[in-house]
């Protein structure tokens, strides 16, 4: 009957959902593996959010390990991580550079000027120009870089003291060995 | 000891749930009365051992027994007693409770307020209830039992969530909770209907009450939380797009469209299985939205508790409930007849486009929300959605939704007139287009072509509704207001209801237009003694100092607001450490008015007294949520009207008839 097949749409819809969501439940959504990991950053130069006469290039991460944090002023995850960044822009071992994501200058500067600036530089990338060649898909995600421009690890979420104990600080400690 | 039985209380009512579910569904079938009589009392059993669960819960968080996993983790000796008890639920495993709690609440409420139904419905309904707590409660007993045990036992307990120590979010989540488990009941009555093969008005108008009740809840939860937000996370936005809002927004869409589609159902007898979809849709929804939140595969700051044995519990048990009641659907809802036809031009054609909207709402929340698994599993990984995607796509389709809004109402059921409409509305619309003459000045519309639109939008919901009520009233030969009077307490609650709340929307459109174009922020370094001006308002800082709370340390900062030489608020906003850890809280001080807000909130301190702060001028930010009161209180109108109490009676005994078993 032709007329009867449509009633079951809904339920193909619902299996299709489902599927995703196992595919969604199989994977730990902190661990996604980036197709970058492993190669070079990719190419870039950004005005800097706090001084838009500067620019922020690609060279700017090498010479030194770096963590490059997605953020924007209007993701709410992005303020639970804050604090913890904060402390760990104390650490001398590496640079937090900031790369401020599908955001409003003004809106950026007002969050730092009240919660802090935990960042050596800021990109700042409106319309997601170098986002999408770092394959960022959200806010916040946490990259890794060695002291060679080589991207190591993503961190997709906010970070907190056990993603620090557990996994970046040991990483960093390793990449410090490596020199 | 007490813990125990709070366990053993579960167990009980998981095994009465069970029976619940399986002898009044199978006597419904076998038309075995006996069987279907035991429907009631079950349910009343299961709340009566559920709410002694709760209790036991209760118990524990009061005389801080740490012994006890969850109190331990969620709890503090120092916590106030009033968060003691909100602390409940404020994790997981208390949140499941709460969830049964209610389950059970609306399953004892069916069954006192269901003696004019008959009982193979009631039965049914019940059993379908039934089923659905017996996924819960064994959800909490296998994977989240909130009464565990911990060895050796802590001296202290972790705390709970400082974000959640607020009057605001202590009564959020139980009021969404009633919002997401009262679907439960429109959906049992969906799925009792499906099984008997009988949907018409009657079941329509059984399903109605419920559901406005439940969306009515929903609704203020949401609003809760949105006010939440706004004062507690001290950024002065009131919603954000997090997976977790979008959780609660997308079976109130649904929800929204399934309470207009159940008018059409009963006064009309059309749209019956697009009817019986939503109300599957709409609990499933509510299931999805709890998967999302509990399972970690989405990350959000509201997310309690993430585990994926957890999120594959919910999966499966998703499965069932929507798999199962959508393959009934399939299967039965072929044989439903298609109802009453209806012209191009007529009521049943408005709230068409009224579902068609709201539900293209909720595909795209629900497309944005699970946008990232979608990326991930088909390795696009290139593209993002966030927070100014979901606005943009909002505003497009919100003014189609507004303009329709003050045309539905006044249409005729089955057909009517393009020229009666215009005859009756020119006025009205008029009136908008001179108020989006007089908003598009620069002096209201700062330059902004939303402004204008917003305004005249909700002028002409105010216009046409006020118009659609004197049009009904118009044989009267009463004075207007007597009429009106009369006509309230007669036979017009429904229709007096819906006026309420679509001007609930009317107030929700000027706030949300007012506040996004034309809010002031400042960011500000102020020293002891300083002053600044802003909208009008002269803002004195008089310093900071620390205070101790109970369980909490802070700088709390002291301000003075004038306007002219007039002082009309002293504010005392505060940054808080909370003993148990964690980061510092802001808590924004704000000078509420019907007009507009001033709302301080303390940043950093900069060295030498001096400190970091934000002032916010907020205008019409209350008429956000007041006109979510608005709607709720349409929503609570129109569940009062006569025809629910005594049409009950007369549609019973047909109906009775009708479902009696083969």
């Amino acid at each position: 009957m032709a007329k009867s097949w449509r009633f079951l749409i809904p339920l193909i819809i619902f299996g299709a959902l489902v599927i995703l969501l196992v595919i969604g439940l199989g994977k730990d959504p902190r661990k996604v593996p980036s197709p970058l990991i492993g190669k070079p950053i990719p190419e870039f130069s950004l005005p800097e959010l706090t001084d838009t006469g500067r620019t922020l290039v690609d060279d700017d991460l090498r010479g030194q390990i770096s963590l490059v944090n997605v953020w924007a002023s209007w993701c709410s995850s992005c303020r639970q991580e804050h604090q913890a960044l904060m402390v760990l822009s104390e650490n001398p071992d590496f640079q937090i550079v900031g790369l401020n994501w599908k955001d409003d200058a003004q809106d950026a500067l007002s969050v730092l000027r009240m919660t802090g600036n935990p960042y050596d530089r800021i990109g700042y990338d409106p319309d997601n120009d170098v986002g999408i060649e770092w394959g960022v898909y959200g806010a916040p995600e946490t990259f890794v870089v060695d002291q060679q421009g080589i991207i190591r690890y993503k961190h997709i979420g906010p970070v907190d003291r056990k993603v620090w104990e557990e996994t970046l600080q040991p990483l960093i400690a390793q990449l410090k060995a490596e020199g | 000891m007490i813990p125990e039985l709070g366990h053993i209380a579960l167990i009980l009512a998981l095994l009465l749930a069970t029976a619940q579910a399986v002898f009044p569904l199978a006597g419904s079938l076998t038309g075995n009365r006996p069987w279907m009589t035991m429907a009631r009392p079950l349910a009343y059993g299961q709340l009566v051992f559920v709410a002694i669960a709760f209790l036991a819960l209760v118990e524990a968080f009061l005389t801080s027994d740490f012994s006890v996993h969850y109190v331990a983790v969620n709890s503090n000796s120092l916590l106030p007693d009033i968060y003691k008890f909100s602390a409940v639920w404020g994790g997981h495993e208390g949140s499941l409770l709460l969830w049964a709690l209610m389950m059970a609440g609306w399953g004892a409420a069916v069954a006192v307020f269901s003696r004019y139904l008959p009982l193979p419905v009631v039965a049914r309904v019940l059993g379908v209830m039934g089923l659905v707590a017996i996924g819960f409660l064994l959800f909490m007993l296998l994977t989240s039992n909130p009464f565990e045990r911990l060895f050796p036992v802590p001296p202290e307990g972790r705390d709970l969530n400082p974000l959640l120590q607020d009057p605001g979010l202590a009564i959020h989540p139980p009021m969404l909770y009633m919002g997401y488990v009262g679907f439960s009941v429109a959906f049992a009555f969906a799925i009792a209907a499906l099984i008997g093969g009988k949907l018409d008005a009657a079941w329509a108008r059984w399903s109605r009450p419920w559901t406005t009740v439940a969306w009515v809840f929903l609704t203020i939860g949401i609003a809760l939380g949105s006010w939440w937000a706004y004062y507690e996370l001290g950024w002065g936005g009131w919603w954000f797009w997090d997976p977790v809002e979008n959780a609660s927004l997308m079976p109130w869409l649904v929800g929204t469209a399934l309470i207009h589609s159940l008018a059409v159902t009963e006064k009309r007898a059309a749209f019956k299985s697009w009817t019986v979809l939503l109300a599957i849709s709409a609990f499933s929804l509510s299931l999805l939205g709890t998967f999302l939140v509990r399972s970690g595969v989405l990350t959000s700051v509201h997310a309690f508790a993430t585990d994926p044995e957890r999120g594959l519990f919910i999966l499966l048990f998703l499965c069932v409930v929507i798999g199962g009641s959508l393959a009934l659907y399939a299967w039965r809802a072929p044989d439903v007849s298609e109802g009453g036809r209806f012209d191009l031009v007529s009521r049943e054609s408005a709230l068409m486009l009224n579902n068609l909207i709201f539900v293209a709402f909720t595909v795209l929340v629900l497309f944005g929300t699970l946008a990232p698994l979608i990326y991930e599993a088909f390795n696009l990984g290139k593209i993002s959605v966030g927070f100014p995607w979901f606005n943009k796509m909002f505003v497009a389709l919100a003014p189609f939704l507004a303009l329709l809004l003050g045309i539905g109402p006044a249409a005729r059921w089955k057909h009517d007139s393009p020229w009666r409409l215009t005859k009756m509305l020119w006025l009205a619309f008029a009136l908008s287009i001179v108020l989006l003459a007089l908003s598009s000045r620069e002096s209201i519309s700062g330059g902004d072509f939303w402004v204008p639109i917003g305004i005249a939008l909700a002028g002409w919901l105010l216009f046409s509704h006020l118009t659609i009520v004197r049009d009904r009233l118009k044989h009267k030969k009463q004075p207007l207001w007597q009429a009106l009077k009369a006509d309230f307490s007669g036979n017009g609650r429904s229709f007096y209801g819906m006026v309420v709340a679509h001007l609930g929307v009317a107030m929700f459109i000027v706030g949300v237009t007012m506040v996004s174009n034309h809010q002031i922020e400042k960011d500000l370094r102020m020293s002891p003694g300083d002053s600044h001006e802003m909208a009008g308002y002269r803002f004195e800082f008089l310093g900071a100092q620390k205070v101790n709370g109970p369980n909490y340390r802070a700088d709390r900062g002291h301000f003075r607001v004038y306007r002219g030489d007039r002082q009309i608020a002293e504010l005392y906003p505060e940054k808080r450490s909370y003993l148990g850890g964690g980061m510092p809280m802001t808590e924004a001080a704000i000078d509420a008015g019907f007009f507009r807000d001033v709302y301080v909130s303390l940043g950093e301190a900069v060295g030498g007294g001096d400190w970091a702060l934000r002032l916010y001028y907020k205008p019409y930010v209350r008429w956000i949520w007041l006109g979510a009161v608005l709607m709720a209180l349409g929503g609570t109108i129109a569940v009062s009207d006569r025809r629910y109490r005594s049409a009950s009676v007369r549609s019973s005994a047909p109906a009775a008839a009708a479902t009696a078993p083969a």
